[in-house]
């Protein structure tokens, strides 16, 4: 908050009323139906509804599905954030490095960022089908590929679809922490030690570390929400439920399971998810490290 | 010679990045120059075609859909109705939300401002439901409304303004009071002029997020008349090189938005931080 500020008796009000009616209507009236749902239980005809406490739940801790996908989105998200990072991390540090054609692969290496998750997903497809597929054909005659059985398979599938544009994210972030280290700190290093490697971990990552922490936030984020449209344009959750995310199985559970029960109780145990994520983030993380 | 050596290693690394991040859109644009047919005996294609002008022109004009009743062109309409809506309008309700809070003495500050910022612990994909079930309460499934408002339900922007007013000196708002300016002209002479920059940022990034939207969409619209482009991907009906002409004019928006404001963009998701 400013130190000098406006005095009115309504002014503020009108400023803040717009957003404040658009969240209450379409933001916190679902959010109280989701509690609702959550904590009631719907027949099976949908005649009726009754108080049913914490059974929502209970349902939901005794469903090994919802452990499936609750590993799969573990897993997915680890996998992601570190090849999308990793790989982000390399080809920022080379493109900063050169000095030539440095925007040419700036620009070419950014704009898959731009294309829908979902755009991604069907074009993973072409690539794993079996009658086109390039990839498909290539670890078919590596090892027996077949994402349909296996899930092994079936990992490699979404996690090549899901990586691919977020590696541009990565890169992008990357590149303007790297851009950001003030050129004096990267001249006396190179006084004090001569190899590039070494002054790379001891120097420029450590410099790099909230950028980094900034990025493990946003590929998580990324791998629990945007990869719905992945999900939903390549394996939709195949075999059996393997690869559905916590958010996709919500989606499924509620839309086309039509128990709105369930899929209350499991959008509350992801918001509880994400709550602890945040709190992690600004706890932790924000306290540990150093900007500049 | 070991710079040479090293600075080659450094465009090695990076050419095989761009092999991996250009080479799949260029596989489906060459293939998508391709008559279906061809593609059907022959796979996918590197090298283009000469059915461009047919089968774009084709995608673009044709009736597709379930019934026929919509052309990618029309698609294309409802896509940009709806991210220019999702920009628009929470650009002008989260520059105003955020001055509010900023610059204002406000009772129940802290209630308000954890009434706004809590929103971003629920993303849509959250609440995807009973979002639906108030829709339609509303009656707003399948309007251009439907598809805007509870995308623009969002603190995000709100987020990026409130961190760049806190970066603006005091100095101004004590200028400006010495000369008598009240609250709402120093709204539009002084913070608007000044946060121009950031108000284009933060509408290419809302622009690209309403454009990129898929399971909105795909829940909001019964009728074909409402669908956007990315839902109408996989929904689509058609010969193989008709869907490769719909993907790679999918991407073209977002994208050219991307390469010609880079600098803009990355400023815009920069607040983000």
């Amino acid at each position: 908050m400013k130190k000098v500020q406006f005095k009115s008796n309504y002014s503020q009000y009108f400023f803040l009323a717009p957003q404040l009616l658009i969240l209450l209507i379409f933001l916190y009236w679902p959010i109280i139906q989701t509690f609702k749902d959550a904590f009631t239980m719907q027949d099976a005809f949908g005649f009726g509804s009754q108080f049913a406490g914490f059974d929502n739940f209970l349902f939901i801790f005794s469903d090994p599905s919802y452990f499936t996908a609750f590993k799969f989105t573990i897993i997915y998200s680890f996998v992601i954030t570190l090849i999308t990072g990793s790989i982000g991390l390399l080809l920022a540090v080379q493109a900063n490095k050169v000095m030539h054609g440095k925007s040419a692969y700036k620009t070419l290496l950014i704009w898959p960022y731009a294309i829908a998750p979902a755009v991604v997903g069907v074009m993973a497809n072409y690539f794993f089908s079996e009658r086109y597929g390039l990839l498909h054909h290539l670890f078919n005659n590596l090892w027996g590929f077949n994402w349909y059985e296996n899930v092994f398979d079936a990992y490699i599938y979404v996690i090549i679809a899901g990586s691919w544009k977020q590696i541009s994210a990565n890169f992008i972030f990357f590149l303007a922490g790297l851009q950001a280290i003030q050129k004096t700190v990267i001249e006396a290093s190179i006084i004090d030690c001569k190899s590039n490697i070494r002054r790379f971990w001891t120097i420029t990552f450590p410099l790099l570390m909230p950028t980094t922490f900034f990025l493990i936030i946003i590929n998580i984020t990324y791998a629990f929400f945007d990869t719905f449209g992945i999900i939903d344009t390549t394996t939709i959750g195949a075999p059996g439920s393997e690869t559905k995310t916590l958010v996709y199985k919500a989606y499924i559970d509620g839309f086309k399971g039509l128990d709105l029960g369930s899929a209350g109780a499991q959008s509350i145990m992801m918001m509880i998810i994400v709550l602890v994520i945040t709190i992690f983030q600004f706890r932790y993380i924000e306290g540990k490290i150093h900007y500049n | 010679m070991i710079k040479y050596i090293s600075s080659t290693i450094n465009h090695l690394i990076l050419s095989i990045g761009l092999i991996v991040m250009v080479i799949p859109i260029w596989i489906i644009f060459a293939s998508s120059t391709h008559s279906s047919l061809f593609i059907n005996t022959n796979g996918l294609q590197f090298f283009l075609g000469d059915n461009f002008i047919e089968n774009y022109s084709r995608v673009l004009f044709k009736q597709s859909g379930f019934f026929n009743e919509i052309t990618a062109l029309k698609m294309f309409f409802n896509s940009f109705v709806m991210a220019t809506g999702i920009a628009t309008l929470s650009v002008i309700t989260s520059l105003m939300a955020a001055y509010g809070l900023v610059y204002f003495k406000v009772k129940y500050a802290t209630i308000i401002f954890w009434l706004i910022f809590i929103t971003l612990l629920v993303p849509l994909e959250l609440r995807i439901m009973p979002s639906y079930i108030v829709m339609s309460k509303l009656n707003l499934v399948n309007t251009f409304a439907g598809l805007i408002l509870p995308i623009s339900a969002s603190a995000i922007a709100t987020f990026f303004f409130r961190q760049f007013y806190k970066s603006i000196p005091d100095e101004l708002l004590e200028a400006a009071k010495l000369d008598g300016t009240n609250s709402w002209r120093f709204f539009i002479d002084f913070l608007m002029p000044l946060s121009k920059t950031m108000i284009a940022a933060v509408f290419i990034f809302m622009f690209v997020f309403g454009y990129n939207q898929y399971l909105w969409p795909l829940i909001m619209t019964t009728s074909e008349q409402y669908w956007t482009v990315v839902m109408g991907l996989k929904t689509m009906y058609g010969s193989i090189s008709d869907r490769f002409a719909f993907v790679i004019m999918s991407m073209i928006p977002p994208v050219i938005i991307i390469i010609f404001l880079q600098k803009l963009f990355i400023q815009g998701i920069f607040q983000n931080k």
